[in-house]
C-alpha cells in the first residue's frame, strides 16, 4: 500500500510528469504516423470501393475513427477531471484541459467528413442522421466545457468547476445518444451511414482498424505535447522550471 | 482552557500563497484580533476557518478533539458574520431572523423579540431590511449571531460603517459574549475598545507570490 | 439541531414568501413564453393546421428558454448577500437546502409555464383534449430542466455573461428532456397514448432528483470560494 501511494503521488508531480511525457511522445508519435499513412493508403487506394456507395464510401476511414475518438476523448477528459477533483491533483486537471481542444477538433472532423459523405448520396450537406446529430450535441458539450474554463479567471476554480461539468456531461452522454437514436427511429429519417460490421470484408476492416489505432496514438502524442505546454504554463513560477529551461 | 487550536494553516488563492503556516490558539472568554494590510489575507483566514476556502495541510483542534473545517459539530458552534449582513431586502428583520436561525435551531417569536431588543433594533424590526441603514442592518446581523447561540464568533470588519454608538454596541455585545465563555475572532484594523486583557493579537504580513 | 425536513421546508417557505413580495419576477418568464409563442405564427403562417404540426417544438423550446431566463438568478442573490454561506454553516445537508431552492424555482417558474402551455397551445391549433397529456409531460420536463439548470447556475455563479454561459451549458444536457417531452406532446395532440415517452421522462426526472442536487452542491461550493 505504501509503494502504491508513492507511485501515485509521484505520478501527480508536475516535473515528473513533464519529463515522462517528453520521453513517451516519440513512442506514440512514430507508430501513429506509420499506422495513419499505411491505413490511409490501404483504405483510399488498395481497398475495393463499396458496391453500394462507390468511392465516396472511402471517407469512412477518416469519419468512423474520428467519431469514435471524439467520444473516447470526452471520457478520458472526464476521467482526468474526476481524478483531479477527488485526489486534488493539479496534473490531472492540466490533462483534462489539454484534452478538450483535441476532442473538439475530432468532433468537427467527424462532422465535416460526415457531411461530405452525405452530399453525393442525398444531394444535401446536412441530414438529421442520428450519428451526425449526436456528434453535433457532443460538439456543444465540448464548447460548453471550453467556454466555462475561459469564463473563470481563477485557475483553481476553473479546474474544479469544469471538472464537475465534465462529470455531469459524461453521465449524460449515453442518455443523450440514446435519446437521439430514439428520436430518429420515431421519425424514420434517412440514415446516412450504414456500417455493417460483421459483413465488412477484411480489405475494408483492416485499414479501418489501422486508422483507429493510428489516430488514437496520434491523440496520445498530441495530448502529451499539450500537457507539457500546460504544465509549463501552470508551473512557470516554480523553481524546477528554471532548471528545465536551461 | 484552550478550545480552538489551529496549526500550520496554508492557503493558496490561485498561485498566490496567501496564508503561510498561520498558527494560533484561543481560549474561552477571549477574542483574537487579526490585523494586517489589505490583501494580507484576513478575510481568507476567516473563510478558511469556516471551510469555504480549501486549506492545504492544516491542523484544527476544537475542544481538544481533532476536527476538520467542514465538520458539522464544529459548524454548529460557529457563527460567521461577513462584510455584508446576510439579510434579504424584501423581508423585515423578524422574518429574516426566523428563517436564518430557524434552519439551525428552533426559535420562537419571543426569542427573536428578545434578541432584537438586546441589539436595540426593536424600533425598526418591522420595516423591510432594504430600507434600513448600514448600521441598522449590522445590528440585526448581530441579533442573528446572538440567536444562533454559537460559541465561536468569526467577524469580518464588524465595526466598519458604524457610528460611535454602533461601535460601542459591538463592543458591548462582544464583551457580553466573551463573559459568557464565548470566543471571537475579529478581522479588523480598527480598535475594538475591548479590555486589553481579553485580547490576543495576530498580525498577518502581506504574502508575496510563491 | 433542527431536523432536516423542517429546515428544508423553512427554505422553501422563504423562497415563496420572497416571490410573494416581488410578484413581477414570477410574471416575467410567463410573459416571455407567451411572446415567443406568438412570434411563430407571425414568422411562419397563420394556418392552424400547419401550426399544430410544429406546436410540440414551439411549446417545448419556449418553456425551456423561459426557464433558463429565471434560472440565472436561482443562486445569484443568495451568493451575493451571504445566505448560501449561512446554508453551508448550518449543519444541514447542503445539497438538500439547494434542492429546496430548486423546488421553489420550479413551483414559481416551471409549474406556471406548464399551466400556461395548453392555453398557448390553443393558439397553435392544439385541441383541448390534448391538455392532460401536455400538462403531465411539461410538468415532468420543466422539473428535470430546473434540476439541470441548478447545476449550471451553480457552475456559473458570479461570472460575467453568466446567463449566456448557463444556457450554453444546460441546453445540450437538456436534449433528452426535449426529445422525450416533445414526442409525448406530439402524441397527446394526435390523441394517442403517450405513456411510453412519459415513462422515459419520469425516469429522467428521477435520475435528475438523485444526482443533480449533489452536482449543484459541489458546483456552488466551488463558486463560493
Amino acid at each position: 500500500m505504501g509503494t502504491t501511494w508513492t507511485w501515485f503521488h509521484r505520478f501527480g508531480s508536475p516535473p515528473h510528469v513533464y519529463r515522462l511525457a517528453g520521453i513517451l511522445t516519440p513512442w506514440f508519435a512514430w507508430p501513429a504516423a506509420i499506422l495513419i499513412i499505411t491505413g490511409l493508403y490501404a483504405g483510399l487506394v488498395l481497398a475495393p470501393p463499396d458496391y453500394q456507395q462507390g468511392e465516396g464510401f472511402r471517407i469512412i476511414y477518416v469519419h468512423a475513427p474520428s467519431a469514435w475518438l471524439s467520444v473516447m476523448i470526452y471520457a478520458v477528459m472526464a476521467t482526468a477531471a474526476g481524478i483531479g477533483l477527488i485526489w486534488r491533483m493539479k496534473v490531472a486537471h492540466a490533462a483534462a484541459a489539454s484534452c478538450a481542444a483535441i476532442g473538439a477538433w475530432f468532433t468537427v472532423v467527424s462532422l465535416v467528413t460526415g457531411m461530405l459523405w452525405g452530399k453525393p448520396m442525398w444531394g444535401t450537406y446536412w441530414v438529421w442522421d442520428p450519428r451526425l446529430t449526436a456528434q453535433l450535441v457532443l460538439l456543444f458539450l465540448y464548447l460548453g466545457y471550453i467556454a466555462l474554463r475561459a469564463g473563470i479567471d481563477d485557475l483553481g476554480r476553473a479546474d474544479r468547476a469544469s471538472a464537475v461539468l465534465a462529470l455531469v456531461g459524461v453521465v449524460n452522454l449515453p442518455i443523450i445518444r440514446y435519446s437521439v437514436e430514439w428520436w430518429n427511429s420515431i421519425h424514420q429519417a434517412p440514415s446516412v451511414m450504414k456500417m455493417d460490421k460483421p459483413s465488412m470484408p477484411i480489405e475494408m476492416l483492416a485499414p479501418l482498424l489501422m486508422m483507429l489505432v493510428g489516430l488514437s496514438l496520434y491523440f496520445a502524442a498530441v495530448l502529451l505535447v499539450r500537457l507539457r505546454a500546460e504544465i509549463l504554463n501552470r508551473e512557470r513560477q516554480a523553481s524546477w522550471i528554471k532548471e528545465v529551461v536551461e | 482552557m484552550t478550545e480552538l487550536v489551529v496549526n500550520n494553516l496554508h492557503v493558496f488563492r490561485g498561485e498566490r500563497h496567501v496564508l503561510r503556516g498561520v498558527s494560533f490558539a484561543l481560549s474561552a472568554g477571549r477574542c483574537l484580533q487579526v490585523t494586517g494590510a489589505n490583501g494580507a489575507g484576513k478575510t481568507t483566514l476567516l473563510r478558511s476557518l469556516c471551510g469555504f476556502v480549501e486549506a492545504e495541510n492544516a491542523e484544527l483542534r476544537w475542544c481538544g478533539r481533532v476536527s476538520t473545517f467542514n465538520d458539522h459539530e464544529y459548524h454548529a458552534e460557529l457563527g460567521y458574520l461577513g462584510h455584508d449582513a446576510p439579510l434579504k431586502g424584501d423581508l423585515d428583520a423578524r422574518e429574516n431572523l426566523c428563517f436564518a436561525v430557524g434552519i439551525r435551531r428552533r426559535v420562537s417569536a419571543a426569542d427573536i423579540g428578545a434578541a432584537l431588543d438586546e441589539v436595540g433594533a426593536r424600533d425598526f424590526a418591522d420595516r423591510p431590511v432594504r430600507r434600513l441603514s448600514a448600521g441598522q442592518r449590522r445590528r440585526v446581523a448581530f441579533a442573528q449571531l446572538q440567536l444562533g447561540q454559537s460559541r465561536l464568533w468569526l467577524l469580518d470588519e464588524p465595526t466598519t460603517n458604524l457610528d460611535i454608538a454602533g461601535q460601542h454596541l459591538v463592543r458591548d455585545l462582544l464583551a457580553r459574549h466573551l463573559a459568557k465563555g464565548g470566543m471571537a475572532i475579529a478581522a479588523t484594523h480598527q480598535t475594538l475598545h475591548l479590555e486589553a486583557a481579553l485580547l490576543d493579537r495576530l498580525e498577518l504580513a502581506a504574502g508575496a507570490s510563491a | 439541531m433542527r431536523p432536516i425536513f423542517a429546515a428544508t421546508l423553512l427554505v422553501l417557505r422563504r423562497e415563496l414568501l420572497l416571490a410573494l413580495r416581488r410578484p413581477i419576477l414570477v410574471v416575467q418568464p410567463l410573459a416571455f413564453f407567451a411572446v415567443v409563442t406568438a412570434l411563430f405564427p407571425l414568422g411562419y403562417t397563420p394556418e392552424l393546421g400547419k401550426l399544430r404540426a410544429i406546436a410540440p417544438g414551439v411549446l417545448w423550446v419556449g418553456a425551456l428558454l423561459a426557464s433558463l431566463l429565471a434560472l440565472e438568478s436561482l443562486f445569484r442573490e443568495d451568493a451575493e448577500d451571504g445566505t448560501l454561506e449561512q446554508f453551508a454553516l448550518s449543519g444541514q445537508p447542503f445539497a438538500l437546502l439547494l434542492g429546496a431552492k430548486t423546488l421553489a424555482h420550479w413551483l414559481l417558474t416551471g409549474l406556471p409555464l406548464t399551466l400556461m402551455a395548453p392555453w398557448l397551445g390553443i393558439a397553435l391549433g392544439v385541441p383541448l383534449a390534448a391538455m392532460p397529456g401536455i400538462l403531465a409531460s411539461l410538468a415532468l420536463g420543466t422539473w428535470t430542466l430546473s434540476l439541470l439548470g441548478a447545476v449550471g447556475a451553480g457552475l456559473t455563479l458570479g461570472l460575467r455573461r453568466g446567463g449566456v454561459l448557463l444556457s450554453l451549458l444546460t441546453l445540450p444536457l437538456a436534449v433528452p428532456v426535449i426529445v422525450f417531452g416533445a414526442r409525448a406532446t406530439e402524441l397527446a395532440i394526435a390523441g394517442e397514448s403517450l405513456m411510453g415517452p412519459l415513462y422515459l421522462q419520469a425516469a429522467l426526472a428521477v435520475l435528475g432528483m438523485t444526482l443533480a442536487p449533489l452536482a449543484a452542491a459541489a458546483a456552488v461550493r466551488i463558486g463560493l470560494e
